[in-house]
């Protein structure tokens, strides 16, 4: 009896050690920050194996919140949302800083992201990539818009799309005027933030063809040339730039909105050492260029965009000269309870006429 | 022993059914309701109260939302209704083996494929550079591109064809049952068409009808994608609503409430039909 259970102690121990060495990552990511090649290449130098899920920020809480943080042992929030809903849904763990080579990090986003993410005196996120949300425009047709509030011209009624979300009330704030990252502590005066920007964007709806909803739906309205202007992300414009020339990313001119996306460990994650294996990986300069030129968005790894390819960098230069970089309006870690407010506006615009 | 054994098999063949009740749908309702009867009052402190049903009857949207569900929802099972009669009635009654066997599977192969793909192929047929469009340019009929896309229209058109085929297979099922004799008899005692099709094939078909009217109003009230996909900026429909609650807005408790009263006003709304309708439950479903 007492064998049997030492012999099966010693299994379970060499079980559970097999397991250490080699793990499955199951990965919730956003598209293109996962390519197959780096998968092949971290897969052939660590034991490990990779599974990807692909999601948006608010899948990614919903999916760790319904499994209370199981389910996926790496996620890729934005740093924005992650001391809300680790506030709120204790759905994260903590980072262990001695597991990363944080020498492969741009010092300065690193210490951005920690602050951003910093819930109880515990860092919850690093940073991965990052990008803007501003107008992607068919400069030959609509070059009139250069702002947010310019989707509401007259002139282009129709072929404007933007999406229904929190990025659509923010954007439109900056370009009315307004200053809704001031007032996140104060939920009187976002509210009439907000109630300023529904109106606008209710009378804008006739203007709307469609709210979009997925990356690859807005290129497609872009690219048959059924949208004429929009607000999306930096990289979809630089896309349909390589095919277009006349479609391109623009800055507006009350800023882009910056955004990092980060690594993040669920609280329940079984494979943290693949995890942490797989940060330092796809940290490497060399992995990172890969993974801007998949994914079209920079990195913050030390000397990461010296492997990306020189169209590319064109690209970037030519959306954001150093006055555009310098007004790039970055997202700070949304207070919990705010979401409810946009929420609750964005359900009126969605039901008006 | 032998009542014993009977029993036993009694039990066993209950059990795949009960397991499939229990775990499937009492369970995640049970979890639902006591989720929805849970009122945010701070950061992860919860009380017990009705106030998200409350939410419901004080904010027009939600209602408001709730009745444009409804009523398209009943469209749709009118306008479904008009179409797969007369098909149904071709099938089951002026077609006989082969042909009949070949044009009931036609209205089967369209199902083969996901709904996602099907809303797919609606939206290239219907959108402003899609096959519809460009026809109609090409025969001059417009002048220039119209989107046909993102309207009540489109949704209605995507609902119907997506829910047809559950309205023609009961109905074909009970004209298949109706004598062919009792027709003629009608008409040598001098009946119209009209109204043999009023006293004697209608009154016939009625369980078919009832039973096809249920399930496609229910299937359109409960769609989530075909609504969203092709109606746009203008696709307001209750079940998007619970799942941007659910979703985007981390409101489980809202969302849940909502799951509820789409339960309860929907089956309010199916009992009020069987009421009007005169028919009973267990006779349109018993057959």
């Amino acid at each position: 009896m007492k064998f049997g259970l030492v012999s099966t102690t010693t299994l379970v121990v060499a079980l559970a050690a097999s397991s250490v060495s080699s793990e499955t990552l199951r990965l919730l990511t956003w598209g293109g920050y996962a390519p197959d090649d780096v998968i092949t290449m971290f897969e052939a130098e660590f034991d490990h194996s990779v599974e990807v899920t692909t999601s948006n920020n608010e899948e990614m809480i919903a999916k760790l919140r319904a499994t209370n943080g199981g389910g996926f042992d790496l996620a890729q929030p934005s740093q924005d949302r992650i001391a809300s809903a680790q506030e709120e849904f204790g759905i994260y763990k903590p980072i262990d800083m001695s597991r990363v080579d944080s020498a492969q990090f741009i010092p300065s986003m690193l210490g951005a992201t920690a602050t951003n993410t910093t819930f109880d005196g515990q860092v919850f996120g690093l940073p991965h990539v990052w990008g803007t949300s501003g107008l992607v425009v068919n400069t030959a047709k609509a070059s009139q818009v250069v702002d947010y509030i310019d989707l509401c011209d007259e002139s282009i009624a129709g072929n404007v799309s933007y999406r229904l979300k929190r990025p659509t009330l923010i954007g439109f704030a900056y370009a009315m005027g307004l200053e809704p990252f001031a007032a996140y502590s104060d939920l009187e005066a976002y509210q009439s933030i907000l109630d300023q920007v529904e109106e606008t964007l209710v009378a804008c709806k006739a203007n709307v063809k469609t709210y979009w909803d997925g990356g690859d739906e807005i290129k497609n309205l872009l690219r048959s040339g059924e949208v004429l202007a929009a607000m999306a992300w930096d990289t979809g414009g630089w896309q349909l730039n390589e095919d277009n020339a006349d479609i391109t990313f623009v800055a507006p001119a009350s800023g882009a909105l910056g955004w990092i996306d980060t690594f993040v460990l669920p609280s329940r994650g079984r494979a943290d050492t693949a995890a942490y294996d797989w940060i330092n990986f796809v940290m490497r300069p060399d992995v990172a260029a890969i993974i801007t030129n998949t994914a079209g968005n920079f990195t913050a790894a030390n000397g990461g965009d010296e492997g990306v390819n020189a169209d590319l960098k064109a690209r970037y230069q030519g959306s954001f000269d150093q006055a555009a970089i310098d007004n790039i309006k970055w997202y700070p870690p949304v207070p919990a309870g705010l979401e409810a407010l946009e929420g609750a506006t964005l359900d009126r615009i969605s039901a008006s006429n | 022993m032998v009542s014993d054994r009977s029993k036993l098999g009694f039990y066993l063949l209950l059990a795949p059914l009960l397991l499939w009740l229990v775990t499937l749908i009492i369970l995640p309702h049970i979890g639902l309701f006591i989720v929805s009867i849970s009122e945010k009052v701070g950061v992860r402190e919860y009380e017990i109260g009705l106030g998200n049903y409350a939410v419901f009857f004080n904010e027009p949207l939600y209602w408001r939302t709730f009745a444009r569900t409804a009523f398209m929802s009943i469209s749709t099972t009118v306008l479904t209704l008009l179409l797969g009669f007369p098909i149904a009635y071709y099938i089951a009654k002026l077609t006989r083996g082969r042909t009949k066997t070949t044009l009931f599977l036609m209205c089967l192969i369209p199902f083969w494929v996901s709904e996602l793909v099907r809303t797919f192929g609606w939206m290239i047929l219907l959108r402003e550079t899609g096959v519809l469009s460009s026809f109609l340019q090409y025969t001059g009929v417009i002048g220039g591109p119209v989107e046909f896309l993102y309207n009540d229209g489109a949704i209605m058109v995507g609902l119907v064809y997506t829910s047809i085929l559950f309205m023609i297979v009961p109905l074909v099922t009970t004209l298949d049952s109706l004598d062919d004799s009792l027709i003629e008899a009608g008409y040598d005692l001098g009946g119209s068409g009209w109204s043999i099709l009023r006293e004697i094939v209608i009154p016939h078909a009625m369980p078919g009808i009832v039973s096809g009217c249920i399930v496609v109003f229910m299937l359109s009230l409960g769609n989530y994608l075909t609504p969203i996909l092709l109606g746009g900026k203008d696709s307001l429909w209750f079940t998007g609503l619970i799942y941007t609650q659910f979703i985007t807005r981390f409101n489980w408790e809202l969302g849940s409430a909502f799951g509820f009263l789409l339960l309860g006003l929907s089956s309010t709304i199916v009992f009020f039909g069987l009421k009007l309708s005169r028919q009973s439950l267990s006779d349109t479903m018993g057959r």
